[in-house]
């Protein structure tokens, strides 16, 4: 589930920083760039894995601090289409079930991607599989450790597009960026459980 | 959690995935980089890196990457040439460490026409002896022998 990209920057040292080696000042630069954000196209982010390639380091006129293009290469989160991956369901809603690992939260199960026959319930709020035509129900409940299948990933790209050229709101702070980011997950994983032994670890334990 | 997307202009992506990492290996990786940050005093500015640090390493020691060791996995992978699996399919074993054969059908692709029933159990018992489990089932294991 995990990748190493390589990765090609211009790394910013400001002059304060000039008493580190500048392998450590790269190092601590890169992981505040990249570390915890999602690169699009590229996956979830974790650490720096090594530096590569460090080229001759410039200070540009005007800007106290060095620059020096370095090739490095990233530990990424990004599992491949068809992988089998274990976490936990986060919350049911009738749009699917979310599942989480813990360092990454956005992976959903679309309801026609669980088993058959599922219903959900309102009142519990809860995703519940009809096994054999309702003799058994079998709930999705929060917390339960869950095997899947990811169906297929999704980038968007969320960078601010500035202000809403919207006539009705002309005393409104420009370019809100959080409130519209929020709604548009950079990196979602469409997972599947519609296959024996998907699903929840407790409907396939007695079978190991 | 808050993964906000940056564009980075300058960021050019050479190879998205230029090679792929077994659990273990992020796990050991993971481990240096937070020996190596429990030494500085400045935090505040690695907040990132230290919640995902944290998160990831929280996730990996569910995992049975915890248990395994460079030895055991090149152990492993000679066993399983005979196999002729697929790099995915190994590194899938690796990484879930399965227990029985509804786990090995999701992971080795059209597992029915490319591997007969003792093939399974011999791969089976092959996660069973080369990747170390949780020292409980070892505990059970040797209860049921008796």
């Amino acid at each position: 589930m995990f990748v190493l990209a390589k990765l090609q920057d211009v790394v910013r040292i400001p002059p304060w920083q000039f008493n580190k080696p500048l392998t450590e000042a790269i190092t601590e630069e890169l992981n505040r760039k990249l570390s915890n954000r999602v690169l699009y196209s590229v996956g979830l982010c974790i650490a720096l894995h090594d530096i590569v390639k460090l080229e001759e380091s410039f200070i540009l006129p005007g800007d106290g601090a060095s620059h020096s293009r370095t090739t490095f290469r990233y530990v990424v989160f990004r599992p491949y289409v068809d992988e089998v991956l274990t976490g936990r369901i986060k919350s049911c809603s009738s749009d699917g079930v979310q599942v989480s690992l813990g360092f990454f939260d956005d992976i959903l199960i679309p309801p026609s991607a669980l088993q058959q026959p599922a219903r959900f319930d309102e009142a519990e709020q809860v995703w519940i599989w009809e096994y054999e035509d309702g003799k058994h129900s079998l709930f999705m409940d929060p917390g339960e450790e869950v095997r899947f299948r990811v169906a297929a990933e999704t980038f968007t790209d969320t960078t601010p597009a500035g202000p809403e050229l919207s006539p009705a709101e002309p005393s409104a702070p420009p370019a809100d960026p959080a409130a519209g980011q929020q709604r548009h997950t950079p990196y979602l994983i469409t997972a599947t459980v519609n296959e024996p032994g998907l699903g929840l670890l407790s409907w396939w334990a007695n079978l190991s | 959690m808050e993964n906000c997307c940056w564009h980075c202009f300058d960021t050019e992506r050479l190879d998205a995935s230029s090679a792929v990492l077994c659990n273990f290996e992020v796990y050991e990786l993971l481990q240096d980089v937070k020996k190596q940050s429990s030494g500085k005093k400045k935090k505040s500015q690695q907040k990132n890196l230290a919640t995902i640090t944290y998160e990831t390493l929280r996730f990996l020691e569910s995992t049975p990457c915890k248990y395994q060791s460079e030895r055991c996995i090149r152990e492993f992978l000679l066993a399983l040439t005979k196999f002729q699996l697929t790099k995915s399919e190994k590194l899938q074993l690796l990484n879930t460490r399965p227990t029985s054969a509804v786990e090995i059908q999701l992971i080795i692709e059209e597992s029915e026409e490319r591997l007969k029933d003792e093939e399974v159990e011999e791969i089976l018992n092959l996660v069973k002896t080369l990747l170390p489990g949780p020292p409980e089932e070892a505990a059970a294991d040797g209860a049921e022998d008796t």
